[in-house]
């Protein structure tokens, strides 16, 4: 008994002292002076631009990966081509990349110096520094959810049902809507929900591509950063705890699909 | 014998229908291209510019090293404790019961889905120069271990929790029955068990660590020689104009990322020839 409450101690008296403990201090930094002050400072000209442009990119960021990222569960499960588990291997890739590595990458393709960078120059198209550049980032660093989620869901219905389909006359696309998408589909709201917390949290790839123009070019984790290093305490912890709360929301997202995936 | 194989490869492998058309799949890999090999192609092509002693000379600059043994030290360090405590906070999941479990499972993903860069000002709100209760890490090399110890900690936890949950309690009553004291349950019953997964668990946490950016940058500094790890040096040779020496280190961080890729896979297959 004595060691059962022993290693409960320790377990939860370590999530107390590295989680709980400062997530709840920023709350409470927030509202110690009552609602209203942490409201005006998200709702701040800048703050609002910033919230804006980080819902902006992920409208753009999450539907891109989860179509693409079915299409790619699809084609590593379901058919067999040459470079196959090259595109396995590169769909995980971006999980294991330093965010900061991404950026970089980005600057080197479509910069001033990049490969890309004197096309884009003569024709006056703003890639870096702009918000072309930021979504491709977000779109980097958040594409592995949906295909994770999706290859084992995939492997494990197999593939009776869609010839049982194709073999009664159904069309390809028939046997896609009616049959396959209905299988995965919680597999793809679990990997939807991942990926809209990452587009949302993104800081270190769009902070090398953005050049954090204030009203321009940043987003609320980069807002977050600027308040911070601005000493405008209030409007750093009122943007963080928004964030925090959205993440939350996230947290109860992924609760809420992730119990009917197992059961399924 | 050669028919039944003939068989079950007609039955159970078919070929792949051909509903998904060929163009969907060209589509995708090409976006696959398109968003995650072509920028990687230009920065390993812009590493190698400055050819094998330029990007030796980016590598092996004081400060590179520097940043480079903080960031495996630290990471070491991390993994280190998370197989520890991501364990002892599985076993408190699966074999504990107490009010509020479901609460506590579910804060375990919290730093999943919070930001990094909020995740690093909490830190610094409690541990910070301002901490509330006198405990500051703040530029310390101790911050970096405690905002990566933030980061990763749901890895271990959810890799070791499934297999926890499908281990049979029978065999170690069986085990317990024959004399065995509750540590020696433990240690020749359990844990060879988890090993696998706390392994897999270990190897996420570690590449998840080296490449950890927007949770160190406000509480450690960022000193050169101290609290600089290497994804901020790389950060700030980029904002002082040296996209070449950020892109040689990049690479090398890139090569030791994907190494830690191959043994999580490694693991994996070793654990699933081991399975339980």
């Amino acid at each position: 008994m004595a060691a059962r409450y022993g290693l409960r101690v320790v377990g939860l008296g370590y999530l107390a002292v590295l989680l709980v403990a400062p997530v709840g201090l920023v709350f409470w930094r927030t509202f110690e002076h009552g609602f209203s002050p942490a409201w005006h400072a998200v709702t701040t000209h800048d703050a609002r631009h910033a919230f804006w442009l980080t819902i902006l990119i992920a409208l753009i960021a999450v539907p891109a990966n989860t179509v693409f990222g079915v299409a790619l569960a699809l084609a590593i499960v379901r058919r067999r081509f040459p470079g196959k588990g090259l595109v396995n291997a590169v769909v995980d890739l971006p999980l294991a990349l330093s965010p900061v590595v991404v950026g970089l990458a980005l600057l080197l393709l479509y910069g001033r110096l990049g490969w890309f960078g004197p096309f884009l120059e003569r024709h006056a198209i703003h890639v870096v520094y702009a918000l072309p550049s930021m979504i491709l980032a977000t779109i980097f660093v958040s594409l592995p959810f949906v295909v994770r989620e999706v290859v084992p869901v995939l492997r494990e219905i197999g593939t009776e049902q869609e010839q049982a389909a194709s073999t009664l006359g159904a069309s390809s696309f028939q046997t896609l809507v009616r049959i396959t998408l209905p299988a995965i589909r919680w597999a793809i709201a679990y990997g939807v929900v991942l990926t809209t917390a990452r587009c949302l949290g993104e800081f270190g790839a769009v902070s090398v591509v953005s050049g954090h123009l204030v009203g321009r070019t940043e987003t609320a984790t980069l807002y977050v950063q600027d308040q911070f290093e601005g000493f405008d305490l209030t409007g750093a912890y009122a943007a963080s705890v928004l964030l925090a709360l959205i993440a939350i929301g996230t947290l109860v997202a992924m609760n809420a699909f992730r119990p009917k995936e197992e059961t399924r | 014998m050669a028919s039944n194989a003939a068989a079950a490869a007609v039955v159970g492998s078919p070929r792949p229908l051909r509903v998904r058309a060929p163009v969907a799949q060209g589509l995708a890999t090409m976006y696959l291209g398109f968003v995650v090999l072509l920028p990687l192609a230009a920065l390993v092509w812009r590493s190698t510019r400055a050819g094998g002693h330029g990007f030796w000379a980016a590598v092996s600059a004081p400060e590179a090293v520097a940043a480079l043994r903080l960031t495996l030290v630290a990471a070491v360090i991390v993994a280190a404790i998370n197989a520890v405590m991501g364990t002892v906070l599985a076993w408190v999941l699966v074999r504990d019961r107490f009010v509020g479990q479901g609460v506590v499972n579910a804060l375990i993903d919290l730093p999943f889905a919070l930001p990094t860069i909020v995740a690093g000002l909490t830190l610094v709100a409690l541990y910070g120069p301002r901490s509330p209760v006198g405990v500051s890490v703040a530029f310390t090399r101790g911050a970096v271990v405690l905002a990566l110890l933030f980061v990763t900690l749901p890895f271990v936890v959810r890799t070791v929790q499934p297999t926890l949950l499908e281990l049979d309690v029978e065999m170690e009553e069986a085990a317990a029955s024959l004399g065995a004291g509750r540590l020696t349950v433990f240690r020749r019953i359990v844990l060879p068990n988890l090993v696998p997964a706390i392994l897999s668990g270990v190897a996420l946490a570690y590449a998840r660590a080296i490449g950890e950016f927007g949770s160190v940058v406000l509480i450690t500094g960022n000193l050169p020689f101290k609290t600089e790890v290497s994804s901020v040096y790389i950060y700030g040779q980029i904002q002082s104009g040296a996209p070449g020496t950020a892109a040689a280190v990049s690479v090398l961080l890139l090569a030791i990322s994907l190494a830690v890729l191959l043994l999580i896979g490694a693991v994996r297959r070793w654990a699933w020839r081991h399975g339980s």
